[in-house]
């Protein structure tokens, strides 16, 4: 198993009739991912682009036996898709959506803890294996298989870090986005964990940003634990205090989670900070 | 959203836990006539009000005149003071703290209390604060509220009403979806009553389609802040010179730090989200120009979003607008090619990579 998925990881779309559900589901199937079968209430029986099946509930998908499912619903129905997700027991939860009210994922990630399964998202780009599998929405061309693994809060400014690691010749073993949202499923140092456990990664790229105090848990946690190189670029050093940029979890409050303090943190661990997302190619040896 | 504290109160009367009692007015023509000694408190978000002069006490009816005169349509620290909280005033005995926060870290809500109120939490000494993470899933229950109350040395009395409290306050927390619930302080008064002296409430935007009674224009944006959220955009108002339109929000913050670094001044953040309509860049053209920015930069790095989309969107702004100010355009990913081909014919200028265009902008924006 490569980190978290791979080439035989089968994959269900809850909101697979929807626009971005259908958009993304067909992406994931050009990038070659299982999708095994799709979700949508009162359509069970047809078909998504004439392969995929389409049943009524989670409950009737899991004679699919699926690994993973992607949730692409309305924000007032995800706490509803994931628990219903959770209840039959899918390994990997990933939650494309966004706004979805943190007070909701608080009860998803908890829920999830008690019966072990993986929370990925909500307000995240999702997961890909190079060659193997994609769940979520991240652009297809963008990627190389290689040793470089890439964990980030935000979507787009990971695509533009991926695209400057595969145009430096590198490539990645993983790319994995946490969400932009104050609360989600995973932190920096659970997938540090994975990437260091993964015989496939050399290198480590984390994409921080401002906000929490995620990176500076995950610097102390490289300090002890990490081998591999790792390198990191932080968002957000520009932000006034007290403004939410764009991402519900981007903000400094009271002073907690300014990009300074994520800097310090990664350079008193021995983690080079790239200025630009352009310079974090050059910064891996 | 940071709610006022005159809104957290009425939250709070709702749910139990006791207030002051008090009005609020926006205008001195609405004062009742004094009755007892009061409180005149300028409804502005600002940690340590009073010592800003945002606090005043009233005696008589003089005082209470001259205190809603003095305040209402100040400014105090550049704040704009369009509303006054008028209470009766408490005779405190004694000031503890409490909150219930979210732990981002955690990702479960925290109660902290203690036994020193009235200054900021962060001043108090770390062993005098009661922490306490609550599993969302269990809840709040009474042992809590025990634990705490044994921490804080309260009077049997005392411990009563704020165990009380406890339960209300975290039923505001849970129900309301806040980030944050805050006594600061917490009265004990001379006649062994407990009050919520002031109230810090700050609530999850994204859970306004369940608070739909609310009021929801978030007193910390300004009018073209208020005009983007409308329209959906994600858009902040800077201090600088530069326009700029990105997508996504981490991309967006990456091309206001790569401005800055080059010594360029954003004008905005404004993230065009994923997208694949022109219309939207319209729209978002129409918000930056508003702005009144020297120059503006285009940043998308196209996959959802096209860039022969991006691009028809910018000439249909630069003719509906009449746009004569410089624009940079980068244009990387899925329809790129095609997305500065549409530019070039008309006119505008594209860059490749994201340095090329900040290099770009920051120079015809010191030449404007």
């Amino acid at each position: 198993m490569s980190v978290y998925v791979d080439e035989n990881t089968k994959v269900i779309v809850q909101g697979i009739t929807g626009h971005q559900g259908s958009f993304h589901a067909g992406e994931m199937i050009k990038f070659g991912t299982k999708v095994v079968a799709g979700i949508s209430p009162g359509k069970g029986g047809t078909k998504f682009q004439d392969r995929v099946p389409i049943v009524n509930s989670v409950a009737d998908a899991m004679s699919f036996s699926p690994d993973a499912t992607m949730i692409s619903v309305a924000a007032p129905f995800v706490k509803d898709a994931a628990y219903e997700a959770i209840d039959a027991g899918i390994g990997i939860v990933y939650i494309l959506t966004e706004h979805v009210p943190f007070h909701d994922t608080m009860e998803i990630v908890h829920q999830a803890r008690r019966k072990g399964i993986t929370v990925m998202g909500p307000n995240g780009p999702g997961i890909t294996i190079p060659g193997k599998c994609k769940i979520g929405i991240m652009p297809n061309q963008i990627f190389k298989d290689g040793d470089v693994a890439v964990a980030s809060r935000s979507g787009t400014l990971t695509y533009e870090i991926v695209e400057a690691i595969t145009r430096s010749g590198l490539g990645e073993s993983a790319v994995i986005g946490l969400g932009g949202d104050p609360v989600v499923g995973l932190t920096f140092i659970d997938v540090l964990k994975k990437f260091n456990d993964d015989p496939k990664t050399n290198k480590i790229v984390l994409v921080g940003e401002i906000g929490g105090n995620n990176e500076e848990l995950a610097a102390a946690y490289i300090k002890a634990n990490i081998k591999k190189q790792v390198v990191a670029y932080i968002t957000g050093r520009s932000a006034p205090p007290g403004k939410r940029m764009g991402h519900a979890g981007a903000i400094i409050e009271k002073g907690v989670g300014t990009a300074e303090s994520k800097i310090k943190a990664f350079n008193e661990a021995g983690v080079k900070v790239a200025d630009y997302p352009v310079d974090v190619p050059k910064l891996l040896r | 959203m940071n709610l006022y504290e005159y809104m957290g109160k009425e939250i709070f009367r709702k749910n139990g836990i006791p207030v002051p009692d008090g009005y609020v007015i926006d205008s001195v023509s609405q004062l009742k006539p004094f009755k007892k000694p009061s409180v005149v408190k300028s409804q502005i978000l600002l940690g340590g009000r009073g010592k800003s002069g945002g606090i005043k006490f009233a005696r008589s009816d003089a005082d209470l005149k001259a205190a809603a005169t003095d305040l209402l349509g100040s400014k105090i620290r550049n704040l704009a003071v369009t509303k006054v909280l008028i209470e009766d005033m408490l005779n405190i005995k004694k000031e503890l703290y409490v909150s219930i926060a979210l732990s981002r870290a955690d990702r479960e809500p925290v109660l902290i209390a203690s036994n020193s109120g009235g200054v900021e939490i962060e001043a108090v000494p770390q062993n005098e604060i009661f922490t306490k993470k609550i599993d969302p899933l269990l809840g709040y229950s009474d042992f809590i509220g025990r634990e705490a109350s044994a921490f804080m040395k309260l009077d049997p009395d005392i411990a009563k009403q704020f165990r009380s409290l406890l339960v209300n306050l975290y039923n505001v927390f849970v129900n309301e979806d806040c980030e944050l619930v805050e006594i600061n302080p917490l009265v004990i008064t001379g006649e062994g009553n407990l009050i919520a002296a002031d109230a810090k409430v700050i609530m999850d935007s994204d859970s306004f389609f369940r608070h739909k009674d609310i009021v929801i224009t978030d007193p910390e944006k300004t009018p073209l802040e208020l005009e983007a959220q409308g329209k959906g955009y994600a858009f902040v108002e800077l201090d600088g010179k530069i326009g700029v339109i990105a997508n996504g929000a981490g991309l967006t913050m990456a091309t206001l730090d790569a401005l800055t670094l080059h010594n360029g001044k954003p004008r905005n953040f404004l993230d065009l989200g994923g997208t694949d309509n022109v219309d939207i860049v319209v729209e978002a053209f129409d918000l930056v120009l508003k702005a009144n920015p020297r120059a503006i930069l285009v940043n998308i790095f196209g996959g959802v979003t096209k860039c022969d989309t991006v691009a028809n969107g910018i000439v249909a702004a630069k003719n509906k607008f009449a746009i004569k100010k410089p624009m940079v355009v980068r244009l990387s990913g899925v329809h790129e090619e095609e997305g500065r081909q549409i530019l070039k014919d008309n006119g505008i200028e594209s860059y490749p990579t994201m340095m090329e265009a900040i290099e770009r902008v920051v120079k015809v924006s010191e030449v404007q």
